[in-house]
């Protein structure tokens, strides 16, 4: 008997602005001007947070934080076409995601300065998980999302984000399957940045794409142009589509660039070249944006910097408010350990607000 | 002699070992080109190269599975776990094999593999960067538990684990990375995994703690000793599992009083098995109860609130002298 074919599978790959700014008009997904207004608000929001933040931490004012300058274009845009009730599950990098979502400045201010109110949202219908330290287990608690979704007859959508170092996880590979096995209605989008730490995307995984291992799991899935916001528009509404429709998860790598180092705590300078650097800040999303905004005649330079003015006042007074003293209790922890109050606890935080008062505290 | 931090004696025993015995491998995530997130793998790649010194994708359990395999096949893998807080993504294959291959086949395959990984609080470090939790891996018989103290021990003992034909877990206190510097000497020198040490002789009161919170203990004993003129015996466990019953007996039985210093919530850590050690032990020794300073029961708070969740020096002082007033 012949060798036959079992199966055969594409990748398909998905880029409307390129990083000229001139857009693909066929494939132009024609956003109505505010929505687009909004989109490039929210992107300058984040980049203008996320390098507050590092300044703010150089100066000692902030802890150890991932920045997400360049990544803007991936989570904004799949956050913009969320609705209330879907849920939002992030890994680490996706400041911009938050912020639509509801998360406010001081939050992620706070979280970052070693602080558990910073994961405390105005609103726990909002549906943002907590930011994922650990790699990999956000893709099965998103898939279990997506089936409570799904059980509890509504149209609600999960969608998750992972790195491309995330994708070695067992947990990202567990969790695809189980949502593949269950049809559920989840989103999965890669934010393939090129590096995990100092490991590039190379060494990472043997595989051509990192889309493709979602065909493992049985769902569609797409590689985009992660710096294009109109392509990762389009790819998360089809897959949004899908996916409300009862047709079950799909799987987006989003092919982007992470500009700075990996947390300020690290030195790129150990494994990367200055030109490739360069290079990809040849590639962000905020510069083609703007010009695809000027070619549709709603921006100009005068209004660019309106808008920076603007979000420079809003910076300022999240780290304002964000820097004014707060009557934290410091023995807060105590009071969450379970739903109710143990003996053993509260003896334990007697003890501990007894060595507090004993004058040098433990520290 | 060199004067070396604790991660400079970390890379040290690592070149040795891997300039002695060419099975002797290090693998983890941003080991090679990096040297390693705190620099303890720095410019191995160079010298041993990439064979030898692997950059491996994003995967612990994959990382310690694939070591298991190795070290079956006779080589002898040092996997780094970057931080311990992610080390659990690969207790499927500690619980299951690491531990058990030995016993499961009476001895015709070990192990002989080391897994590094630092832990510890005080660094003002993200989430799952700053716990103490050596009694999950302490719990589990058939791997060997060793937190050196300062960089001549975590040298000494790093050699020892790579020679010991078991797999050991060989913790790192983060918080003493680049602390101190102590001299280390230049010809090889190894300590005896199983053993504590007695740091200092004593005959009022044993002090007993290990990694990072000896440095609090040591300060404490030191101004206890100051303003009280007692006599305080410090031991450093340095093993944790097996736990060396002989030297803390000895050292109760001798003193009568025991203060134990643990950075890890109190309830099932090391410190409750010393205190049963003592009780099965030394009882009839004891002139007070065996006093735990300890962290509490509670998810390790964040940075902004670690300070004061870490038993410090004057905390430890206070229990010393509570103890032997008794
Ligand atoms: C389970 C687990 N292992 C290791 C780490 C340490 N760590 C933090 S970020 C990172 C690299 C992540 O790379 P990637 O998934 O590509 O995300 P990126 O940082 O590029 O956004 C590593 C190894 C971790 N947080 N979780
Ligand atoms: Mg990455």
């Amino acid at each position: 008997m012949p060798r036959k074919q079992a199966a055969k599978f594409t990748v398909p790959y998905l880029q409307i602005l390129a990083p000229d700014g001139k857009v693909d008009a066929k494939l132009d997904p024609k956003l109505p001007d505010d929505t687009l207004l909004k989109l490039y608000r929210w992107m300058r929001l984040a980049r203008a947070l996320d390098e507050r933040m590092l300044k703010l931490q150089r100066q000692g004012r902030l802890g150890t934080f991932p920045p997400c300058t360049g990544q803007e274009a991936v989570s904004i845009p799949a956050a913009m076409l969320m609705r209330d009730g879907d849920w939002f599950v992030g890994a680490f990098r996706e400041l911009g995601g938050r912020l639509v979502r509801g998360e406010p400045l001081t939050a992620t201010l706070d979280y970052y300065n070693g602080w558990e109110e910073g994961n405390i949202l105005p609103d726990k219908n909002l549906r943002i998980l907590p930011t994922s330290v650990v790699i990999g287990c956000q893709i099965e608690h998103a898939a279990g999302l997506a089936y409570a979704s799904r059980f509890k007859g509504t149209d609600e959508v999960t969608v998750a984000f992972i790195g491309d170092g995330g994708t070695s996880e067992g947990g990202f590979h567990e969790g695809l399957n189980m949502a593949g096995v269950w049809k559920a209605p989840l989103v999965t989008i890669i934010q393939n940045n090129q590096w995990a730490i100092s490991i590039p995307r190379g060494a990472q995984t043997a595989s051509e794409t990192l889309a493709q291992k979602g065909i493992a799991y049985g769902m569609p899935v797409i590689q985009v142009d992660g710096n294009d916001p109109l392509a990762v528009w389009v790819a998360v509404a089809e897959a949004m589509d899908r996916a409300r429709k009862g047709d079950g998860p799909t799987l987006i790598e989003a092919v982007t660039y992470r500009l700075m180092m990996h947390t300020t705590a690290d030195d790129p300078t150990k494994y990367r070249t200055e030109d490739e650097e360069k290079e990809a800040w040849a590639r962000e999303p905020l510069v083609r944006t703007r010009a695809y905004l000027e070619s549709r005649d709603l921006w100009d330079e005068a209004r660019e910097k309106a808008l920076l003015d603007e979000l420079k006042d809003q910076v300022d007074q999240a780290v304002a408010e964000f820097e004014t003293p707060k009557d934290r209790a410091p023995d807060e922890p105590f009071r969450h350990v379970y739903g109710t109050p143990h003996p053993v606890i509260e003896e334990q935080r007697r003890e501990f607000l007894a060595n507090l008062k004993g004058g040098e505290g433990r520290g | 002699m060199a004067k070396l931090n604790m991660i400079q004696a970390v890379n040290l025993a690592l070149a040795e070992a891997m300039t002695q015995d060419e099975t002797v491998l290090v693998m983890g995530q941003d080991v090679a080109v990096d040297g390693g997130v705190f620099r303890a793998t720095e410019g191995l790649l160079d010298r041993f190269g990439p064979e030898r010194v692997i950059d491996t994708p994003l995967a612990e359990s994959g990382i310690v599975g694939s070591a298991v395999g190795m070290a079956l096949a006779g080589l002898k893998p040092v996997a780094e776990m970057q931080f311990s807080g992610f080390s659990y993504m690969m207790m499927g294959q500690f619980e299951a094999h690491v531990t058990r291959l030995r016993s499961r086949t009476h001895g015709q395959l070990t192990l002989p593999m080391v897994i590094r990984m630092p832990y510890g609080g005080g660094v003002r470090a993200l989430e799952h960067h700053s716990e103490s939790r050596e009694v999950l891996y302490a719990h589990q018989p058939g791997a060997r538990v060793v937190i050196p103290s300062g960089p001549r021990n975590a040298r000494a003992l790093l050699l020892a684990a790579i020679d010991d034909p078991d797999p050991v877990v060989f913790m790192e206190p983060k918080h003493s990375y680049r602390a101190f510097r102590e001299e280390v000497p230049e010809e090889r020198e190894t300590l005896p995994i199983g053993k504590a040490r007695v740091v200092q002789e004593g005959t009022d009161l044993t002090l007993v703690s290990w990694g990072a919170m000896m440095r609090p203990a040591l300060k404490a004993a030191a101004t206890v000793e100051k303003e009280r003129g007692a006599s305080i015996e410090i031991i450093d466990l340095l093993t944790i599992a097996p736990l060396d019953h002989a030297a803390i007996a000895a050292s109760v039985s001798k003193t009568g009083r025991c203060v134990v210093v643990q950075e890890a919530p109190r309830s099932y850590g090391p410190s409750s098995e010393i205190t049963a050690v003592i009780n099965d032990k030394a009882f009839w020794h004891l002139e007070a109860p065996v006093k735990r300073i300890t962290g509490y029961d509670v998810v390790t708070p964040y940075f902004g609130r670690e300070k004061t969740y870490l038993p410090s020096a004057e905390v430890v002082a206070r229990g010393i002298v509570e103890t032997l007033d008794v």
